[in-house]
């Protein structure tokens, strides 16, 4: 596969991450991720090579269970606690820009 | 520079228990030391004086009181990833400029459990994200034993508090090398412990199946001491293992290699080695041979390819952690320019581009391209099996040898700015670092000797610290601080004392 990425490409990946990159930014990354890019595809090189086709995949390095806890009610942050970083609160709650558009 | 900053805190512990001092006298001199060298340095980005010296007092009244754990009283320093009620968190980013956490992390609140006065936030690369701690918005950190180099990274600010002496134990934590590397840089000890043996909770994460906090300290008994202190389960993070601390500080005490199996990793040293790196390693394990471990070469092909799969395993979980980063419920917002009644999304973005550095950028990015659809299979998927791979490699070593060996570092410290333009050069040297958290077992680095520095290369030391890597099976920690502390015995038998006490003392730094 090709590690071609394009400053399009960028632009595109930064508006799905939410970054609002500025024309310096993309000239920048446009040139720096090629290169990254060509490294890690090597991971794919790496397991066609394998003898046993069928290599699990690993998200973990432990083997997890999910972890339950008696449902009972705990001391938990005071809304004053969790509100106290917020950028702008009103009425014990966040205060956020408008979330729809306007038509 | 006061004798009491000088003391390891197994020194420092003793010393108090015995009177000879208290916890006021010792944090007060740790207080002057960040004080008179740390505008030079910048390890700290907070320094908490008020709060540390009337934990110090809470330490001596506990002390009086008798019921002091062992290192109750000696100070620490934290790096600023975790959260800290009254001390603010950045994770060395302006997205959390000033924020002050509402809660304590897990290890923290066992600090102060213990009596350990915290003395401030030590700093780190942009949420963890670099190898030289030049990527934090608050300016770098700089080597101790040459103020023109890196510190090593992510935790260079933890590494470099211990080297300089203004604190005896730092908290760090290691993601892909964040607490081995800058050990192996500053000349001082660094533990990354087994995947779940210390709490993650409170711990700003970078990648969530990577991250592992652990000690960075100058001797290998005091990080046993302080990762006994740390370690343990915590119903707070649902990862963290439910079995016993591993005897950490009764190993560090035994430190006796007769007839232990040690394996020399192939693939991580030799061709890519600066050679005085090597050589010092060499030396090292000859040490070792003498003391009568039995050293054997092993084979473990696919560590090679643990760059690859780190830097999109990583990246991947970064760019999705990083997501909290919102602009709504605490940290930075910045509205658009020239947008009229900007929307959440509109001020999101600005946020989060004014907020993260250039590398947090580069790597959200990443991440954000290897789990789109189409390459996930390619990329991400690929990287897991890798990661199969390697943890493969590590059984099957395993089942020969009790612990393998390798340089932690390739190199030593560069000079700041060498590899800033050149983000692959600088994810290359942390190639015997990653497969230890690619698989989740413990690593811990020890300072094994100088490498001169070549002639006419900038800077002013004339030699640098290398370091040597021990990696043990998971939840096995306790075999690295048997084999670490035996090694460094041998060693200071032949230097005549710590490798630190050849390192500038930094009296008179410019401010």
């Amino acid at each position: 596969m090709s590690s071609g990425i394009s400053r399009a490409d960028v632009e595109h990946l930064a508006g799905l991450a939410r970054i609002e990159l500025s024309d310096a930014e993309l000239d920048r990354l446009a040139a720096d991720l090629p290169a990254i890019l060509e490294h890690v595809a090597t991971v794919q090189e790496c397991v066609s090579r394998q003898a046993d086709d069928d290599v699990p995949a690993m998200s973990h390095p432990l083997p997890v269970d999910n972890v339950f806890r008696p449902d009972e009610v705990r001391p938990c942050l005071s809304p004053e606690d969790a509100l106290a970083g917020a950028p702008a609160s009103d009425q014990q709650r966040f205060l956020v820009p408008k979330i729809l558009g306007e038509d | 520079m006061s004798e009491l900053t000088r003391l390891t805190a197994d020194q420092a512990a003793q010393a108090i228990a015995a009177g000879q001092t208290s916890s006021v006298e010792l944090t007060r001199a740790l207080l002057d030391r960040i004080d008179a060298v740390d505008g030079a340095v910048n390890a700290f980005l907070h320094v908490d004086t008020d709060g540390a010296l009337a934990a110090a007092e809470a330490a001596d009244a506990q002390r009086a009181a008798g019921d002091a754990t062992y290192l109750t009283g000696v100070p620490i320093a934290v790096k600023d990833v975790f959260t800290t009620i009254g001390q603010p968190t950045t994770c060395g980013s302006r997205i959390l400029e000033g924020w002050l956490p509402p809660y304590d992390a897990t290890v923290v609140a066992k600090l102060r459990a213990a009596g350990l006065p915290i003395l401030g936030k030590t700093n780190m690369d942009e949420f963890a994200m670099g190898s030289s701690t030049e990527h934090s918005a608050y300016g770098p950190t700089r080597n101790p034993w040459d103020l023109a180099r890196i510190p090593g990274g992510s935790g260079g600010g933890s590494a470099a508090a211990v080297a300089a002496f203004e604190a005896p134990l730092a908290l760090g934590t290691d993601t892909g090398g964040s607490i081995r590397q800058p050990g192996a840089l500053t000349g001082t000890v660094g533990v990354k412990p087994t995947y779940g043996g210390v709490s993650r909770y409170g711990l700003v994460a970078m990648a969530s199946s990577l991250d592992q906090a652990g000690p960075v300290t100058r001797t290998v008994l005091d990080a046993a001491l302080l990762h006994e202190v740390i370690g343990g389960h915590d119903p707070l993070d649902s990862t963290s293992i439910d079995a016993p601390v591993p005897a950490v500080v009764a190993a560090a005490r035994r430190a006796d290699v007769k007839g232990l199996r040690i394996g020399l990793v192939r693939e991580l040293q030799g061709e890519g080695c600066e050679s005085a790196v090597q050589a010092r390693f060499d030396e090292a394990v000859q040490l070792l041979t003498e003391a009568g471990a039995e050293v054997v070469e092993v084979s473990c092909p696919s560590f090679v390819h643990g760059i690859a799969a780190y830097y999109l395993v990583m990246p991947s979980e970064a760019s999705s952690n990083l997501a909290r980063f919102d602009a709504m419920r605490y940290g930075l917002r910045v509205a658009p320019e020239g947008v009229n009644d900007p929307s959440a999304e509109q001020v999101m973005a600005a946020t989060r581009d004014a907020g993260f550095g250039d590398e947090v950028k580069r790597r959200i990015i990443l991440g954000t391209y290897a789990l789109s659809s189409g390459y996930y299979d390619a990329y991400y998927g690929s990287a897991q099996k890798v990661r199969t791979l390697i943890a493969r490699d590590f059984a099957a070593a395993f089942d020969q040898v009790d612990l393998l060996v390798s340089p932690t570092s390739p190199v030593t410290a560069w000079p700041l700015g060498e590899k800033s333009d050149d983000p692959l050069a600088m994810y290359l040297a942390d190639v015997a670092t990653i497969p230890a958290n690619l698989a989740g077992v413990p690593g811990l680095s020890l300072p094994i000797g100088l490498a001169p520095v070549a002639n006419g290369a900038s800077g002013a030391a004339d030699a640098l610290p290398v370091g040597m890597q021990f990696l043990a099976p998971a939840t096995a920690d306790d075999r690295l601080y048997n084999a670490a502390a035996a090694l460094e015995a041998l060693l200071e038998d032949r230097w005549g004392g710590p490798l630190l006490d050849r390192a500038p003392t930094l009296e008179g730094a410019a401010r």
